[in-house]
C-alpha cells in the first residue's frame, strides 16, 4: 500500500514534490519514475525518498549515467502508454539530453500529426545560490521556452510544487519542469486533498502581490527577491506589483497586460543571461501589447552575461534586492537612481 | 553465442568473414551457428523473402526516379540493403515494435506500409505518414541513432507489462559512433531488455568509410556491453532471416538484448543529393554488385525449381501496381493549407500558439478579403 499524504501540511518544496509525485504515481500506475540515484538513495535531493520501497524497482528506475539515454528511453516508454517522470540530477547535465528532449520529446507529436504523445515530465533541480560547484547553478529555461512542442513551467512555492508536478504529469504534453533548488527546503501551507482539475491551470500567471506602481514580472525563486523587493518599495512609497509567471511556455500574456495597462512600468528579473533570455521576449511582447500604456522603456535585472560564476563569487552574478530596486526608481525616473550608463 | 573479437592489430573492420548461409553465387551452406534457425525455412518462405525484396528493389528505383523528376525532394536510396531489411522484417511478430531510420523502407513494406506511405514525407507534404499503432513501427528516425534509445525504452516497457514482444532498433554503421546507440545498449544490457539491434554496416556514412567508425568489425564491440552478437552477411537473405530469428528467440526468451552486424553495401549514393564517385570506386560498387542478395537468392530458386517464369511475372506485376501507386499518390498529392503548419504542436490548448494561429489567420484572411474587393 501506497502512503499517500492527505489534508492541510506545512511542508518544504523537496517534501511537496515527493508528495505530488507519490500521489501521480497512486493515482495513475503508468506513471513511473527515472533518473540518476532516485531509488534507494532518493535522488541526490532526496525528491524521490521513499517511493522505490512504495512502488517497487519497475516504477521507480535507477537509471545508467547518461541523460541522453535517460530521457530517449522515457520516449519510448510514453510510445508504450508509460508517463515518465524523468529527473535531472542538475541543471548543468540536461545538456546531453538536448537533442532527444528537442528533436524528439518535442516534436514526435507534431511529426505524427497527433498520433504519438509524449506525456513526459523532466524535472530539473535549477538555478543557482547554493554555493554549488561549476555545472550545478545553471539557468537553462531559455533554451526549452524556444523549442516548439515543449511546456516550460517554473515553481516558485511549496503549493504550487505540489499541485503543478501532478498537472504537468497528467498532461499529455512534454513538460520540462525547473525546481529551485533554493527553495527545496522553504516551507509552505500545501492542501494536499486539491484536486488538480480544481487548481489554477498550469499555464496561467498568478499576481502574488497587487500593486500601482511597477508591474515586476519574475518566476522560481526570484518570486521572493521581488517579493522583497516590493516589501522594501512600499517603504518609500513606491507600490510594485508582482507577478510570478509560473508558466514560461506558455506565457500568460492576459495577466501580464492587465498589469501593465495599469501600471504602465515593467520590470522583468530572472537569474538566466539577459542575452535572448526570457525577460527579453517578455519586454518585446509586452512592448508590442500595450505600447501605449507604457510610461517608461520596459527594464531586465538579469544574471550578467557569463558562464556561472564560481560559487564565492555567485553574489555579484545573482540579481538580487538591491539591483531589483535600482531597475525600479530607473524605469520611474526618481532621482536617486544610478545614471544609466552609456556605451 | 557470443561474438569474439579479433585480436589482429593489423585488421580493419572487414577482417572477419560474417556467417553465411547463401553464397553469392546461390549455393545454400551450412552453419552451426544458424543451421536451426535455418533448416526449417521452406520454399514458400523463400520465395516470400524473394518477392518482398524485389518489392523493395522496384520501390528504390521508383523512389530515385520520382525525385530525379521532381516529385520528391529528396529520396535515401537503399539498393543493396534489401535482404537484411526485409529478412529480419519478416522474422518479426506483427506485435514487435520496429524502430527504423530513414533508410530501411524494406522494412515499412514488410510491415504493410502503403504505397503513399513511401512518398508522401520524401515529397515534403508530411513529417511522417503512417500510424505508428497501425504497423507497430515508430516513424523513421532522421537523427542518426536517436531510435535505438526509443527501442529500449519501449522494450523496458514490454517488461513492465509482463509481454513478449520485441522491440528491434535499426541503424546503421555510421551510427553505432553515436552516444546514443553506446547508451542504448548499456540501457539494454543493465535492464536484460528485450531488444533487437540491427545494425545494417553498409559500409558508407554518406563519404566516410566504415573504418572511420570502427577500426574492428561492429559486431565485436557488443560483447564488451555483455550483449551477444553475430556478424551476418547482410545481402544473404537465408542469413539474416535465420540470424534475426535467433536474436528474436533469444530476446523473447528472456535472454536480454542481441546485436546483429549485417555486413552489406550502400549501392547507390547515401541520398539523391548526394555524388559517391567523389569519395569510393567504381570496382569497389562492382565487387559488391557480384554480391547481390537478389540474384543470389533468385539462383538458389531457380536451382530448386521453385522459380519460373509465372513467378516472375507475378512478382513484377504486383512491384508495377505498387510503384505505380506511388506515382500517383506523389504526383496526385495536395499540399495542406497553410494554417495547418499550426497543427499538432501541442496535444492540449497552449495560449501562445492559439495566439499565433490567430494572427497567422487574420494575416492569411486579409487575402480573401482583398480578392473579395478586386471583384
Amino acid at each position: 500500500m501506497t502512503s499517500v499524504a492527505t489534508g492541510k501540511a506545512s511542508l518544504t518544496m523537496g517534501k511537496a514534490l515527493g508528495a505530488g509525485l507519490r500521489r501521480a504515481m497512486a493515482d495513475d500506475e503508468r506513471v513511473l519514475v527515472m533518473g540518476e540515484d532516485i531509488g534507494k538513495l532518493g535522488g541526490v535531493f532526496r525528491i524521490t525518498d521513499g517511493l522505490l520501497d512504495e512502488f517497487g524497482p519497475s516504477r521507480v528506475i535507477d537509471t545508467p549515467l547518461a541523460e541522453s539515454g535517460i530521457v530517449g528511453t522515457a520516449v519510448g516508454l510514453a510510445l508504450r502508454g508509460f508517463r515518465p517522470v524523468v529527473e535531472i540530477q542538475f541543471d548543468g547535465f540536461v545538456y546531453p539530453a538536448f537533442d532527444q528532449i528537442v528533436c524528439q520529446v518535442a516534436k514526435l507529436h507534431y511529426r505524427t500529426r497527433g498520433r504519438v504523445k509524449m506525456p513526459i515530465t523532466i524535472r530539473i533541480p535549477w538555478a543557482g545560490g547554493v554555493g554549488a560547484a561549476e555545472h550545478h547553478s545553471e539557468s537553462p529555461e531559455a533554451y526549452f521556452v524556444h523549442t516548439a512542442g515543449l511546456r516550460v513551467v517554473a515553481v516558485s512555492n511549496p503549493q504550487d510544487a505540489y499541485t503543478m508536478l501532478r498537472q504537468a504529469i497528467a498532461s499529455d504534453d512534454p513538460v520540462v519542469f525547473f525546481e529551485p533548488k533554493r527553495l527545496y527546503h522553504a516551507k509552505g501551507d500545501v492542501d494536499l486533498d486539491a484536486h488538480i482539475a480544481d487548481a489554477a491551470p498550469m499555464g496561467l500567471a498568478r499576481v502574488v502581490r497587487e500593486g500601482t506602481d511597477v508591474t515586476l514580472l519574475t518566476y522560481g525563486a526570484q518570486v521572493g527577491t521581488a517579493m522583497d523587493a516590493a516589501t522594501a518599495a512600499e517603504d518609500e512609497g513606491v507600490s510594485l506589483e508582482v507577478i510570478d509567471l509560473r508558466s514560461l511556455s506558455p506565457v500568460d500574456y492576459r495577466t501580464i497586460t492587465a498589469s501593465v495597462r495599469k501600471t504602465g512600468r515593467v520590470v522583468v528579473t530572472h537569474e538566466a543571461a539577459r542575452e535572448a533570455g526570457v525577460a527579453a521576449e517578455l519586454i518585446a511582447s509586452v512592448t508590442e501589447q500595450c505600447f501605449h500604456y507604457l510610461e517608461a522603456p520596459p527594464l531586465r535585472v538579469t544574471g550578467h552575461d557569463i558562464p556561472y560564476p564560481p560559487a564565492k563569487l555567485e553574489k555579484h552574478h545573482l540579481p538580487d534586492l538591491d539591483r531589483i530596486l535600482d531597475a525600479v526608481d530607473r524605469v520611474l525616473e526618481r532621482p536617486n537612481s544610478f545614471p544609466e550608463v552609456t556605451p | 553465442m557470443t561474438y569474439t573479437p579479433t585480436t589482429d592489430t593489423e585488421h580493419r573492420s572487414d577482417l572477419d568473414e560474417p556467417v553465411q548461409l547463401l553464397t553469392p553465387s546461390g549455393e545454400r551452406r551450412r552453419d552451426p551457428r544458424l543451421d536451426d534457425w535455418a533448416d526449417d525455412l521452406d520454399l514458400d518462405t523463400l520465395r516470400g523473402l524473394y518477392r518482398d525484396m524485389t518489392l523493395a528493389r522496384r520501390v528504390d528505383t521508383e523512389g530515385v526516379a520520382l525525385q530525379r523528376q521532381g516529385q520528391l525532394g529528396l529520396w535515401a536510396p537503399a539498393q543493396g540493403q534489401e535482404a537484411i531489411q526485409v529478412a529480419s522484417a519478416r522474422a518479426c511478430r506483427a506485435d514487435d515494435f520496429l524502430f527504423p531510420s530513414y533508410r530501411e523502407h524494406g522494412v515499412l513494406l514488410v510491415r504493410g506500409a502503403a504505397p503513399a506511405d513511401l512518398v508522401l514525407s520524401w515529397r515534403g507534404e508530411v513529417a511522417s505518414t503512417y500510424d505508428p499503432a497501425d504497423l507497430n513501427v515508430a516513424p523513421p528516425q532522421i537523427i542518426i541513432g536517436a531510435q535505438t534509445l526509443h527501442a529500449v525504452g519501449y522494450a523496458m516497457g514490454i517488461q513492465r507489462d509482463g509481454a513478449d514482444q520485441v522491440a528491434v532498433a535499426y541503424f546503421g554503421d555510421g551510427a553505432t559512433s553515436q552516444g546514443d546507440v553506446n547508451e542504448a545498449m548499456v540501457f539494454a544490457a543493465s535492464f536484460s531488455s528485450p531488444v533487437v539491434f540491427v545494425c545494417s554496416n553498409n559500409h558508407w556514412a554518406i563519404s566516410e568509410p566504415v573504418t572511420v567508425q570502427a577500426t574492428h568489425p561492429i559486431a565485436g564491440r557488443a560483447p564488451g556491453f555483455g550483449i551477444p552478437s553475430m556478424r551476418v552477411d547482410g545481402n544473404d537473405a537465408i542469413a539474416c532471416t535465420a540470424a534475426m530469428r535467433w536474436a528474436l528467440d533469444h530476446a523473447r526468451g528472456g535472454g536480454g538484448p542481441v546485436f546483429l552486424e549485417a555486413v552489406t553495401y550502400r549501392m547507390g549514393p547515401h541520398t539523391t543529393s548526394d555524388d559517391p564517385t567523389r569519395y569510393r570506386s567504381s570496382d569497389e560498387v562492382d565487387r559488391w554488385r557480384a554480391r547481390d542478395p537478389l540474384t543470389r537468392l533468385e539462383a538458389l530458386l531457380r536451382a530448386e525449381g521453385a522459380f519460373d517464369d509465372a513467378f516472375r511475372a507475378d512478382v513484377d506485376a504486383d512491384a508495377l501496381s505498387f510503384t505505380t501507386q506511388m506515382r500517383t499518390a506523389a504526383i496526385d498529392a495536395v499540399s495542406a493549407p497553410p494554417l495547418s503548419v499550426l497543427d499538432h504542436v501541442y496535444a492540449e490548448p497552449h495560449s501562445g500558439l492559439d495566439e499565433e494561429r490567430r494572427r497567422f489567420s487574420a494575416y492569411l484572411d486579409g487575402f480573401a478579403a482583398d480578392e473579395e474587393g478586386a471583384r
